[in-house]
Parts: structure tokens; C-alpha cells; sequence
């Protein structure tokens, strides 16, 4: 392995507040310090840990006011689970034609959200992308909270609810088994399989930073929660080798999920025979979209959370500047799976894939077609320059109207392709109703886990980012070895 | 009288560990250990470990796994209930591999997960080494090496004199 000794040319303000929004050229020789401010690994367990370490009492009223808040969406969500159950998909505008609209947009919406923590713990950790380790634990809680909220869209969306376990493979009394051959089905398995392994693989990184946590508890209910969950974890080289297996493992199933779980969610609409949605592209196309999507909520998380943990000199600058990038990437991808559907529209000569193409952009819904391109086409071009892209206001407000066009998309994918009916007398304008309370209420129940992760949970992974400290190396050059390998 | 599980050295950072790590492995110890925050990077050659078995156990329950979706599927469309659904034919591998790959993913993670924690012995209620106050540093800023007294060629002078002379900036006896 390298050494990545800190560049120490580049004198860097003292107060860690500045110093990790400072960017800094791309060195010629030797890289930046992931990590700001020259720290050593006790920095890193103090850093990490003093959020979670407050009295209870002694929580800023702050943190309280937005946990309230978002504890008065989660009761929302509950609300209108409850009058889901009671009255039925009644109270939601759903018509004839359009038989799947908000449900199924926001159960997309929030499972594309997830890709992006999972591109981060899996497929940057297996290409070695370092600067992975300052923000996967915040991306994999949100894929985990995303994956919740989509789940739960997904089996309230049924009707008959209490008849969902008709779903899984369970031996019944009517011998019935699911029809695996459905993409209904597919979808199923496709996100319990996701939510599992996610939440294994975040779990499995999570025990050794629990056993800090358990090993610096000064209270009993702190050294009981933290120390059943570190499950008597006491850092054995001998543990080591196996978990890190463990690890590299989980994130080298777990990187095929990235591109598989959306490309399934894309069958439930490519198998099916209707114009605009009977497409190849569906799989790449919906897979660009939701690392799209999942990195512009990384960053509208993370923006704020950083600067109010005090946590800028381990996710600094760069960090953002590269999840801008890959939103620029992505951003255009799905730009061009835009275009490249009315190309194959167009070029198919079918007259009816032509028409709900111009219809979808021109049409009734004209408006949520120019949404989605004016915030996921145009907004992340801002990206190209650098000044944009280093500056933490622009990329917040860009991922927000990311998220925004993300969730039009889904809308314009549902609604526009299924409200022209082949039988123009079945044509028919989907207006929602009661929906905005369902897509509010899953808000309040992703943000209201999210708080309480940050608050109980560590929100980096400290035993992940004390390797990427350079003094981690046994062969660094600052202990008086001479270079050399093993 | 209580009796010694063994002894602990505690080290400042992972260059001295490392090269501590490589004497007691010369040394011919077996029943040893070396504790970190975090997993260095070569220790486990350092230590003369041998690589993990997780991965064929991962190997065995994956194709295990892959396997038996694979059959189920088939039994299930074809035999016990055949029903013809969208116009696909009851036995149709394109239709199954969905399904089949996440049955795949999922018996390899689990086993991957729990494997872990068997193969490790966790989760684990104490360990010796939990009586010893340095040692809630091992998961903060601190580098320990165990030598346990069940090891046949222990001898706790000896022992203490390799510790101390690696470098070790304390040495202590942990009760059993």
C-alpha cells in the first residue's frame, strides 16, 4: 500500500470549522490527507463519539425541535396508514386508466434513494475509493431508511393488506405458491433481499464502533444498549481476518445489487406491453436514476449534518466535490436515456410509442415532463465548474431539485403512460387527492430514523476511517521504518 | 487464590505492534492474540495466521442456496400448482432467474453474516481481558498483544521479558 503522507506544503486554518470547506489544488505529487488537521486516532473516537455521548437531558434543544418534528410526520404516516387500513385505496385519486400513481412513484422514489448508499459501501469499497469510508455509515442508514419507507409504500399499495403474505412463499392451506414467473414477484424478492443484506452489511460495520462506544460508557443504559450490540467485540486480530472477510464479501454481493434491485424494480414496468413503459433501456436507465437520486439526498443529509456535528475535517470539501461529480455523471445519463426514448420512439414507427412520447411532453402532463428535465437535465450541468461544485449552498440546493425531478420522473413514468388509454373513452386526468399526507408522512418517518441514528448510532465509521489515517500503515514512514512491504 | 488467563502488553501504535507481533510469532507462541481499534493492514501475516475459512462456507450455502431456488421454482410452477399465467410457459429458466439470483445473494450474505460471528465465537459475554482497565482503549486509540497461560510453552517470566523487550509500554497478569 502507499503512503499518503499529508501534504504539509499547504498550510490549513485552524479552526476545523474553515479548514474542510477549504479546497485545495490537486497536488502533483503525494495526495491530500483524507482527513484534515493532521489527527490522530483518538481525535477520531472523540469526533465521532461526542454526539452520541451527550446526557440525554443535555440534548441541544435544536436537535429536540427537529426530532419533534419529524416525530409529528412519523405520527402523519401512522395517521394515514390507519385510515388507509379503514376506508381502503379510495381516498386516493386513482382512477380507471391510472391504477398506479403516487404509490407506486414514492415506492420508487425511496428505493432508488437507497442506490446510492450502497454504491458507496460496496462498489467504492471494492474499488478502493478511500474517501468512501468519511461517509458510508450516514449513506448506508439512509439506504436502510429509504428501503424502510419504499417498503412500506409498496405493502400499503395492495388494498388488501392483511392479505400481503400471499406474497411471500409461505406453504398454505390453499397450496398456492406466488407466481415466480411475475415481475411483481421478482420485485419481492428483489427488495427483501436488498433490505436484508443492507441492513446486515451495515449492522457488520456498525459492532466494532459500537465496542467504542460500549468501552467508553459512563452510564448503564449506555454500557447495556452499546454492549449487546458490540457482541462482545474486543478488536482480535483473529476476528479481524474473518470479518474483514465477512465484509469484503457482503460488499462484493452486495455491488451486483446496486445494478440489479432497480433494474427488477424497472420490469415491473418494461415486461408489462404498455407504450412507454415497454422499453429495453428501463434496467440502465432506472439504475443511472436512482444513484442519481440516492447521492442527491446523500448530499442534502450530509451538508447539513457535517457542519452541525462539527465533523468537516473528516468529511471535508473533496468529499462532497465527489459526490457532485457523480451526480453530474449520472445526472447526464439519465439525460441521455431521455433522449434516447423518444429516439427509439421515434425510430420504432409504432404510432402509439409515438404518441405517448409526445403526449407525455407536450400532453396534459406537460408540466411534470419539463420539471423532471429542468432539475435532473439541467440543474446538475452546474456541476462542470469547479467554483459550483466545491460550494456546499449550490450543492445542496441542486440535490434538493435533484430529489424534486427525481420523484417527477417516477410520476411522469406512471401517470403520463397510463392516463391515454388505447380506448380513448378510458381516458382520464389522475388528480391525487389525500397522497400528499402519505409521500409527507414517509418523510417524517425516514427523517425521524435518520435522527435518531445520528443521535444514538456513530455516524462515521471510526474503525474505517482510522485506517485511512496515514500513521495506520505499520510501514509509515513517520515511525522511523525504513519503506518496505511484507 | 484466582489464577492468570494470561498476560496483555499494550502498545502504542501499529508499527510497534506489528513488530511485536512478528516476535512472539518467532518466539513459536500459538495461544496469542493481538487486540487493535482497527484491522492492520498485514497483521495477519505478521501473526502467521492462516486465511479465514468464511469463504467456503459461503461457497457451500450460496450454491446450497442457488440450488434449491432453482428446484423449488420448477416444482412449484410445474408440478404443484401448474397455472398459466401472461401466456409464459410453466417451465421458463428466463422467468426464474430473478428470483433464483436473490435466493442466491441472500443464502450467501446470511451466511456470510452469521458465519462471522460463529467462526468468531461471538457474541461473547466477557472476556479476561475486559477486567483489565487499559484495555477499553483497544477499541479508541491502543494496541494490545495477549499471551494466554494455556499456551504450551508458556513461561511467565520469559513471556514478560519478550513483551517488555518488543517495546511494550506496560505488561500486566490478567485474571481468569
Amino acid at each position: 500500500m502507499a503512503n499518503t503522507a499529508p501534504s504539509t506544503s499547504i498550510a490549513l486554518p485552524d479552526d476545523p470549522n474553515v479548514r474542510g470547506d477549504i479546497v485545495l489544488e490537486d497536488p502533483i505529487e503525494g495526495r491530500e490527507a483524507l482527513v484534515r488537521g493532521d489527527r490522530d486516532f483518538h481525535y477520531i473516537t472523540e469526533a465521532v463519539c461526542k454526539g452520541n455521548e451527550a446526557p440525554l437531558l443535555k440534548t441541544p434543544s435544536s436537535f429536540v425541535f427537529g426530532l419533534l418534528l419529524a416525530f409529528a410526520g412519523f405520527l402523519l404516516f401512522g395517521g394515514y396508514v390507519g385510515w388507509l387500513f379503514w376506508e381502503g385505496p379510495g381516498i386516493w385519486g386513482n382512477n380507471n386508466p391510472v391504477s398506479w400513481a403516487w404509490d407506486i412513484v414514492n415506492f420508487v422514489f425511496w428505493v432508488g434513494i437507497g442506490h446510492a448508499g450502497t454504491l458507496i459501501s460496496a462498489i467504492l469499497y471494492l474499488f478502493r475509493q478511500k474517501w468512501r469510508m468519511g461517509v458510508n455509515r450516514y449513506a448506508e442508514a439512509m439506504t436502510i431508511f429509504a428501503v424502510i419507507c419504499a417498503a412500506s409504500c409498496v405493502v400499503l399499495h395492495t388494498g388488501r393488506i392483511w392479505l400481503d403474505y400471499f406474497l411471500f412463499p409461505i406453504p398454505n392451506q390453499m397450496q398456492l405458491w406466488p407466481n415466480f414467473r411475475s415481475p411483481l414477484e421478482w420485485d419481492v424478492f428483489a427488495v427483501n433481499t436488498y433490505f436484508t443484506v443492507s441492513l446486515l452489511f451495515w449492522f457488520t460495520g456498525l459492532v466494532p464502533d459500537f465496542a467504542t462506544l460500549r468501552d467508553r460508557a459512563t452510564v448503564k443504559w449506555r454500557q447495556l444498549f452499546y454492549g449487546a450490540l458490540a457482541l462482545g467485540w474486543r478488536g482480535s486480530a483473529r476476528h479481524w481476518v474473518t470479518y474483514e472477510k465477512a465484509y469484503q464479501i457482503l460488499a462484493a454481493f452486495s455491488a451486483p445489487l446496486v445494478l440489479s434491485v432497480h433494474s427488477v424494480v424497472s420490469f415491473d414496468f418494461a415486461v408489462s406491453q404498455l407504450p412507454g413503459w415497454h422499453t429495453t433501456i428501463f434496467p440502465p436507465y432506472f439504475v443511472a436514476g436512482a444513484i442519481f437520486g440516492g447521492f442527491a439526498m446523500v448530499q442534502n443529509l450530509i451538508i447539513p449534518a457535517r457542519a452541525w456535528l462539527g465533523l468537516k475535517d473528516i468529511i471535508t470539501i473533496r468529499h462532497i466535490e465527489n459526490m457532485n461529480k457523480i451526480i453530474l455523471l449520472t445526472g447526464s445519463l439519465v439525460g441521455y436515456a431521455y433522449g434516447m426514448e423518444f429516439f427509439v420512439a421515434a425510430y420504432s414507427g409504432n404510432e402509439y410509442e409515438g404518441f405517448t412520447f409526445i403526449n407525455r411532453s407536450f400532453g396534459p402532463y406537460w408540466w411534470a415532463y419539463w420539471i423532471m428535465i429542468s432539475c435532473n437535465v439541467l440543474s446538475p450541468q452546474v456541476f462542470w465548474f469547479k467554483k459550483l461544485r466545491t460550494n456546499v449552498y449550490v450543492a445542496w440546493v441542486v440535490a434538493a431539485l435533484v430529489n424534486t425531478g427525481m420523484w417527477f420522473e417516477r410520476f411522469v413514468i406512471c401517470v403520463t403512460s397510463l392516463h391515454r388509454d388505447a380506448l380513448p373513452s378510458s381516458w382520464e386526468y389522475f388528480v391525487p387527492r389525500t397522497e400528499v399526507l402519505f409521500l409527507a408522512g414517509t418523510f417524517g418517518l425516514f427523517l425521524f430514523l435518520f435522527l435518531l441514528f445520528i443521535r444514538f448510532f456513530p455516524v462515521i465509521a471510526i474503525s474505517e476511517v482510522k485506517t485511512i489515517l496515514p500513521q495506520a500503515n505499520p510501514h509509515w514512514e513517520g515511525y522511523g521504518h525504513a519503506k518496505g512491504g511484507h | 487464590m484466582s489464577t492468570t488467563f494470561g498476560l496483555l502488553a499494550e502498545y502504542e501504535n501499529p508499527a510497534q505492534l506489528y513488530a511485536a507481533c512478528e516476535r512472539v510469532r518467532d518466539a513459536g507462541y500459538t495461544k496469542w492474540d493481538a487486540c487493535s481499534p482497527f484491522a492492520v493492514h498485514g497483521l495477519d501475516k505478521a501473526m502467521g495466521l492462516k486465511p479465514s475459512t468464511l469463504p467456503w462456507w459461503v461457497l457451500a450455502f450460496g450454491v446450497g442456496g442457488s440450488i434449491f431456488m432453482f428446484f423449488f421454482q420448477i416444482w412449484a410452477m410445474v408440478y404443484a400448482y401448474p397455472f398459466i399465467l401472461a401466456g409464459k410457459p410453466l417451465f421458463s429458466i428466463p422467468a426464474y432467474v430473478p428470483c433464483w439470483y436473490e435466493a442466491t445473494v441472500l443464502s450467501a450474505c446470511l451466511t456470510a453474516f452469521f458465519g462471522n460471528w460463529v467462526l468468531n465465537g461471538l457474541p461473547r459475554y466477557h472476556h479476561p481481558a475486559f477486567s483489565s482497565k487499559s484495555f477499553a482503549r483497544v477499541t479508541d486509540d491502543k494496541f494490545f498483544i495477549m499471551i494466554e497461560r494455556r499456551d504450551p510453552q508458556f513461561d511467565q517470566a520469559a513471556a514478560e521479558a519478550l513483551l517488555k523487550d518488543t517495546g511494550a509500554s506496560s505488561v500486566e497478569e490478567l485474571e481468569d
